[in-house]
């Protein structure tokens, strides 16, 4: 295996390159392959398959744009938030989101797509997000269940994409993973808090896990038999693990956890299995899961709604920043949407 | 004794100030016109919830103070409870308080006093936010032609709001008139940088000169408080 400093000349293709011819594209191709091979990482400027390319950029795109959606369902609360302390745990949780949303969109933008043309087409809805986000908050300790189960699920998912082959992705999941394990406990702490205190506190906190339990699980995706572009990315090490494989990964942390947290997980078929060393667990209704990917879940509409609203109600904004930037280019930096 | 109480009341007046545009900066997220102004509004209300916190806590219990008083008992300026409006009437607000904030907190930080600690921190943030609302300011002022409208706008609306925060205060000792022309003379002047004209109507509505500092209120506050204590208020003695 060739070092790290031997591939960055040899897999590097200058923007400009017209030589190649297919020979060219064969060497590129097996380099990237053996960078790949060695656990390497592809960054920016090197050669890389068109549908590695198009595949991470729809892949982070829709992370980013899970990010920036997910802010919906949590914000619904911040107004609401029932002690100061809690208010402050839930704003600041919030802002990471966003935060996470502009990594990402960085991240995205290295492979050469923009943010404008991102968040295009997911307020066209050519681009999707985490079926997760069209569920609605009706009460405060949904705030927690999300906490605990999206983010513990998000984690899943997401730690193993620390090790992604492309060198962006991975280092923005670095540091997204730390901000979301502190989300996850504190989700935890505040289900915990209920489930502890009154009567109507603890259904409250039940009734919270009872309804993101199932859409929980569906966030690690189909079955690895239905899963159209998994193999492929375990084979360019963009994904490392099978859907499913994460998903009895997370059922096996949730039960203790629930357990602990003195709630039940809705699944009379949860059971551990001693030979397989993994807890057995109900069917999950696909049906949901595809009719909310189609835009069919509770709140689809809402979401994308408000998303373009918020879009182009700021457009004004947006523009101002530009002229003004325009007319002082040698003054301050601003954002030019 | 007598110091204890009028610093209490200082502090419910400042600590209500911060809580209440601390929570309508929370109304804008998931709204904002750009990602970076999602991160840039939570984290200025952040840093109000926080001098909230302290300040409130520093007249009794913070959760108390906040969910189970009602409308006449909040002693908040009338400018922090204005509903958010455009991005331009947010802005405004922002600006106006942030100055205001800035002047008296980098005074209150210079005495000693029972909130030369809270003002010491304090300062630290408001100028931050008083960079982040001149920067946008500039931007909208002297953006566009509909951007420079909306602001002039908001600069008229909430001009009859910001006579009040020169109003005297309990156990508050700083030199109000001194304030009050430090604060004419920096917002004159970044209006005037941004192409806007300095409005020219009264300071005071009506009625209503100081009158948040007296628990009365602008009307939408009280639905205001209806969302951010209904929840609180719905059971009794939880803790959350």
């Amino acid at each position: 295996m060739a070092t790290a400093a031997a591939h960055q000349t040899a897999r590097t293709q200058p923007h400009t390159g017209q030589d190649g011819g297919a020979g060219a594209d064969e060497a590129y191709a097996r380099v990237f392959d053996a960078t790949v091979a060695a656990d390497e990482r592809i960054e920016p400027r090197d050669w890389m398959p068109d549908a590695y390319r198009a595949t991470l950029v729809r892949q982070i795109a829709q992370h980013a744009h899970s990010e920036i959606i997910g802010m919906q369902p949590e914000a619904n609360w911040i107004t609401r938030a029932p002690s100061l302390r809690r208010k402050a745990i839930l704003m600041a949780k919030v802002q990471d989101e966003a935060g996470h949303g502009l990594y990402l969109y960085s991240a995205a933008e290295t492979l050469g797509a923009s943010r404008e043309e991102l968040l295009d087409k997911l307020h066209s809805g050519r681009q999707k997000y985490s079926s997760i986000f069209n569920y609605p908050t009706l009460t405060w300790a949904d705030v927690g269940a999300i906490g605990w189960l999206v983010d513990g699920a998000a984690i899943t998912n997401q730690v193993p994409l620390c090790r992604c082959s492309y060198g962006p992705y991975a280092r923005a999941m670095v540091r997204v993973c730390k901000e979301e394990s502190f989300h996850q406990r504190q989700g935890y702490e505040l289900l915990l808090a209920l489930s502890r205190g009154t009567p109507e506190q603890h259904a409250m906190a039940q009734d919270a896990v009872d309804r993101w339990w199932w859409p929980s699980l569906m966030m690690f995706g189909p079955p690895d038999d239905e899963s159209a572009h998994s193999a492929q990315s375990m084979a360019w090490k963009i994904k490392r693990h099978s859907n499913d494989e994460l998903r009895r990964r997370f059922v096996d942390i949730c039960v203790p956890q629930a357990a602990s947290l003195g709630l039940t997980l809705p699944d009379p078929d949860l059971k551990w299995n001693e030979e397989r060393g993994h807890h057995d667990f109900g069917a999950i209704d696909w049906t949901e899961f595809k009719e909310v990917l189609k835009g069919n879940g509770p709140c689809n509409e809402q979401r994308i709604t408000q998303r373009r609203r918020a879009h182009d109600e700021g457009a004004w904004v947006r523009d101002a920043a530009a002229a003004y930037a325009a007319k002082h280019s040698s003054g301050t930096e601003v954002e030019q949407a | 004794m007598t110091t204890t109480t009028h610093t209490h009341s200082a502090a419910l007046a400042l600590g209500d100030d911060a809580l209440v545009l601390s929570h309508r900066l929370g109304e804008w997220m998931g709204h904002a016109p750009v990602l970076e102004e999602e991160v840039a509004l939570a984290n200025i209300a952040l840093d109000l919830l926080g001098q909230a916190r302290i300040l409130l806590s520093m007249a009794g219990d913070e959760d108390e103070l906040a969910y189970l008083r009602e409308e006449r008992a909040f002693r908040n300026l009338q400018l922090v409870e204005q509903p958010n409006g455009d991005f331009a009437h947010t802005i405004v607000r922002q600006l106006y308080f942030s100055t205001y904030q800035h002047l008296m907190y980098a005074r209150l930080a210079s005495v000693e006093g029972p909130f030369a600690g809270l003002a010491a921190k304090a300062v630290k943030e408001v100028a931050y936010h008083r960079d982040h609302a001149e920067q946008w300011t500039l931007r909208l002022g002297d953006g566009t032609e509909e951007s420079h409208e909306r602001m002039q706008r908001a600069c008229t609306a909430l001009w009859r709001f910001t006579g009040e925060m020169f109003a005297p205060l309990d156990g508050l000792d700083l030199d109000r008139s001194e304030l009050e022309s430090a604060w004419l003379e920096s917002v004159r002047s970044m209006l005037e940088r941004a192409g806007l004209a300095v409005p020219e109507g009264s300071r005071t509505g009506a009625w209503s000169a100081g009158a948040g500092r007296e628990g009365l209120h602008t009307e939408s506050f009280g639905r205001m408080l209806a969302e951010m204590q209904h929840l609180h208020r719905s059971h009794p003695g939880a803790s959350w």
